[in-house]
């Protein structure tokens, strides 16, 4: 009898028939379960990256060159390699344990910040660079959850932004209490509106929000473009960048530089708990949702369509607009042409890496953050390229939109109707 | 010889739930074995372990007496074991040739398809069994019977012996019903073996050889078509006695409270679906709509209750005119509406009981204030009404998409019956629902008369027609056609009246 037959009888249970641990997790549902498929991708993700770094350093290609006379050495060369990519991505997203016990030794010593400051940089910096993925990862995964694509983020967020700066310069003698949160409600009154036009579009007309969204992104580059150069919100000498803003409009920075982290952070971790709350705690959220789960089932149960879907698409531009807002009134101080580096449209991968969930948008910001924070110092040390993170990340993506390519790497079980992600096709 | 299929202590439990306990089942070739019992009896569940798609805790299956592991469909498939689920999986806008490639495509040079050489198969199956259905039809172009035996060949075309057909008439008319049963004796003819899953009584005295019912996990026992009455199946299902006519008082019907005058309502391609539609509904007093099935039903249905604008004519509600009303307005008034389609309209499918059971009153008090909602006293409001209303599920806080059709059906009727209403609009409210359910909602519905509310029921089945209703008006190409008392209302003459034959000219006939 081959091992793969059975004496009639003995049936399996699905827990007996998860060979591993790994299966195991998967059979049990809940937040675990939730869990699971993501952090599984991250960590493909950081495998297949690994063979990426190892491939292309030349120094291993040559030791494999020579395996046959040294196999040890070809390994070894491969594993460090990969380790000393790793290690330096690890220390430009976190900074170096050693290093801040040092800080912490001068410091005490001698009352100099500084080295201090300086070994606490690289985590602070992930989070800044986490802070506005947070923003728009909100913003897109409330437009998912009422069933609409909100591809404008990043139009969003350069309105917010410009809206932002403007209120921040242009308007003198406020105080800070004022001051600051009127620039804030100018970024995302102004994402509010980009986002609420297309949204009114798609409910009064049909008019698909997808390329309505991007179609309002070019108007936003250009609106800057048009604004920056020559236009109204110059600086004087001419160069693209708006005049420096007021300091009571300032987010206030929470540390002395270098270290760059703002309020910035905590008002994302605030406003991500203020959506949670929204969409699971209020009935406008309950509408939100109920729409993007089964429009036809809202109507029946006299949910206003068009004012929803309005409201959905407002919130979200406002959120993506408070992303701009945020570097705008944290970080530069100002508006350079080129002040966002895609934010927006990574959005779109990060709301789906977690679910569309805030908790799961916070989360999913936070890697990306502290990988991006990483991958500067992982060329200059380890001589990697960044590119190698944006493939690290890309392959995060891949493997949470087709799931399928997890479960066969891993050999896990289908995955139940609770745990699809809540996109629609293209017919609405 | 061996019987073509063998069940032996077939047992499968759920979290909570024993859903098949050591259940034997035998099929003989060329058989047609009717498999019946309530929902949550563990028919599904039983098919489903057959098919692949769950697989059993313990208990072994024969298929011609050799023993059978089958671990996935293409297991089953494998073994000629073929299933037509009630809920149809086909691509609407592919061909009936592409829906029925899929997954087994004919190709030539290895990665072109190969259209033709399937539809030239699909045609052969289709002319060989009298399924006479249009290899290059759009699949959304089809009438629902039709889909269904696109469902049938998708079986056939990959050999299947042994067809499971799961609730196959829950969404057919009368007439396509008849199609269907004609097809199923042509299959077994030609040596197929048929599994026929079903609730209703009527159909499998019709059609089965031999009837095994299934109640609570267990084999209830087996019954003989020829000899058994629909009263003897109904209490093995159930357990108990079942009224199969509910049993209601006279009506007094008060004031008039649905006040519709020359409604005229567009369907979806265009055509007049309501043409001139007058008809009132009493406080207290059932009116029954029948008719096939679309003759303008649904889309009356949808103007009454603010899902779809009418074109002229009016609609009052209590004397309130509310032609062109919103839903929310209207349920306002005091209305409630259980609609046909329980999945796409009636609840939101992803959301917990809980929140379904709020779905249309979420935003008043006591469940919510101001903007927030009152999550205590939903689910406290949820538990209550899940009692009272004997929905069957392991908490209200799960998705409804887990319950049981029945249950779903339910919850509807939990929520639309809790509130204070003047009237009820039912459309279809027992399709596909198991005995136990239907008698259930009857009974509410009566109930619901007698406090004094007036009720519209939209439906095509007949027996609930004539069980229910107190008037009943006849609906045939948009038009009522007639309305009479239940009392000089008899199955064939409101056959008739369902097939346009006008009562004047019935008379000239005999």
């Amino acid at each position: 009898m081959s091992e793969n037959t059975r004496p009639p009888g003995t049936a399996q249970t699905e827990e007996s028939l998860a060979r591993n641990w790994l299966q195991r997790i998967f059979v049990r549902s809940g937040v675990l379960r939730a869990a699971a498929l993501p952090a599984l991708a991250v960590f493909t993700a950081l495998v297949i990256g690994a063979v990426i770094i190892a491939v292309s350093d030349p120094d291993v290609l040559a030791a494999w060159g020579d395996l046959f006379q040294d196999p040890l050495g070809a390994l070894s060369e491969t594993w460090f390699s990969i380790a000393d990519a790793y290690l330096a991505l690890f220390q430009g997203s976190f900074g170096s344990p050693a290093q801040v016990v040092r800080g912490i030794g001068r410091w005490i010593e001698t009352g100099n910040t500084r080295p201090l400051l300086d070994a606490f940089r690289p985590f602070a910096e992930s989070l800044v660079i986490s802070t506005p993925y947070i923003f728009a990862g909100l913003a897109v995964a409330v437009s998912f959850r009422g069933g609409l694509f909100n591809i404008g983020a990043e139009g969003q967020l350069f309105v917010g932004g410009l809206a932002s700066v403007y209120v921040g310069y242009a308007i003198t003698g406020l105080p800070w209490f004022l001051h600051l949160p009127l620039a804030l409600l100018a970024g995302i009154a102004a994402g509010a509106l980009w986002g609420a036009i297309p949204g009114y579009l798609k409910a009064r007309t049909g008019a698909h929000e997808v390329i309505n969204t991007i179609m309002m992104n070019y108007i936003a580059f250009r609106l800057t473009d048009y604004l920056l150069q020559g236009g109204p919100m110059t600086r004087p000498d001419g160069l693209p960048i708006t005049p420096e803003i007021q300091p009571s409009a300032y987010l206030p920075a929470l540390f002395p530089r270098p270290v760059r982290l703002h309020v910035g952070f905590f008002l994302a971790l605030a406003v991500a708990a203020g959506v949670y709350w929204f969409l699971w705690k209020t009935t406008y959220g309950f509408e939100i949702r109920m729409v993007g789960a089964n429009p036809r089932g809202a109507r029946y149960a006299g949910v206003g369509i068009t004012s929803t879907v309005v409201l959905t698409m407002a919130l979200s531009g406002a959120l993506a607009g408070l992303a701009g807002a945020n570097q705008v009134l944290g970080l530069d101080h100002r508006l350079v042409r080129g002040f966002s580096t895609g934010y927006g449209f990574d959005s779109i991968a990060l709301a789906l890496l977690g679910n569309s969930h805030p908790v799961g948008v916070v989360l999913a910001s936070l890697l990306f953050g502290f990988l991006r924070g990483g991958a500067a110092r992982m060329q200059s040390v380890a001589g990697v390229p960044v590119e190698i993170i944006r493939i690290v990340q890309a392959m995060v993506i891949i493997f949470v939109a087709a799931p399928e390519i997890i479960r066969g790497i891993y050999r896990l079980r289908k995955m139940s109707a609770g745990e699809a992600v809540h996109v629609r096709g293209w017919r609405s | 010889m061996p019987p073509v299929l063998q069940l032996r202590s077939i047992t499968k439990s759920f979290p909570g739930v024993l859903a098949n306990d050591h259940i034997d089942l035998e099929l003989h070739e060329g058989e047609i074995l009717a498999l019946l019992g309530e929902n949550g009896a563990g028919k599904t569940t039983l098919m489903n372990i057959l098919y692949g798609l769950y697989t059993q805790d313990e208990g072994e299956i024969y298929v011609r007496g050799e023993p059978a592991d089958i671990r996935s469909p293409t297991d089953a498939i494998r073994y000629g074991i073929g299933m037509v689920h009630q809920h149809f999986m086909l691509i609407p806008v592919f061909t009936v040739t592409e829906n029925v490639m899929l997954g087994d495509e004919s190709v030539r040079a290895g990665i072109l398809l190969d259209r033709d050489r399937a539809a030239g198969r699909i045609g052969e199956i289709s002319r060989r069994f009298g399924l006479n259905v249009d290899p290059s039809a759009l699949v959304e172009n089809l009438p629902v019977g039709v889909q269904q035996r696109v469902e049938i060949i998708k079986v056939l075309y990959r050999e299947a012996d042994i067809l499971i057909l799961d609730e196959p008439t829950a969404v057919l008319t009368p007439q396509e019903a008849e199609h269907l049963f004609a097809v199923i004796r042509s299959l077994v003819a030609q040596g197929k073996s048929v599994i026929f899953i079903t609730h209703k009584l009527k159909e499998v005295l019709a059609i089965a050889d031999r009837i095994t019912v299934l109640r609570r996990g267990r084999v209830a026992g087996d019954a003989d078509p020829a000899r058994v009455t629909e009263a003897e199946l109904a209490k093995m299902m159930v357990g108990r006695e079942v009224i199969l006519e509910v049993g209601k008082g006279q009506a007094r019907p008060g004031d008039v409270v649905l006040d519709v005058q020359d409604l005229m309502v567009r369907g979806d391609r265009g055509a007049l679906a309501v043409d001139g539609v007058s008809l009132q509904v009493r406080a207290g007093e059932i009116l029954g709509i029948a008719g096939v099935q679309g003759n303008g039903q649904t889309e009356l249905v949808e103007a009454l209750t603010g899902l779809r604008e009418a074109e002229s004519g009016r609609l009052a509600i209590q004397g309130q005119v509310m032609t062109d009303a919103t839903p929310r307005a209207i349920t306002e008034a005091g209305t409630a509406h259980v609609p046909e389609d329980r999945q796409q309209d009636g609840l939101v499918l992803p959301f917990s009981v809980a929140d379904n059971l709020v779905m249309n009153t979420y935003y008043v008090p006591p469940f919510a204030r101001g903007i927030v909602l009152q999550e205590d006293e939903i689910e406290a409001a949820a538990q209550q009404r899940a009692e009272l209303f004997d929905v069957r599920t392991p908490s209200i806080r799960v998705p409804v998409a887990n319950l049981s059709g029945g249950n779903q059906q339910k919850v509807i009727v939990a929520r639309e019956l809790s509130r204070p209403i003047r009237l009820l609009v039912a459309a279809q409210p027992t399709r596909g629902l198991d005995v136990g359910s239907i008698e259930y909602i009857h009974s509410r519905l009566v109930e619901k008369r007698d406090d004094g509310c007036a009720v519209l029921l939209v439906s095509s089945e007949l027996d609930e027609i004539l069980s229910l209703a107190d008037r009943i008006a006849v609906m045939y190409e948009g038009q009522i056609v007639a309305t009479l008392a239940a009392a000089d209302a008899t199955k064939e003459r409101l056959g008739l009246l369902m097939a346009g034959v006008r009562e004047e000219q019935a008379t000239l006939v005999t």
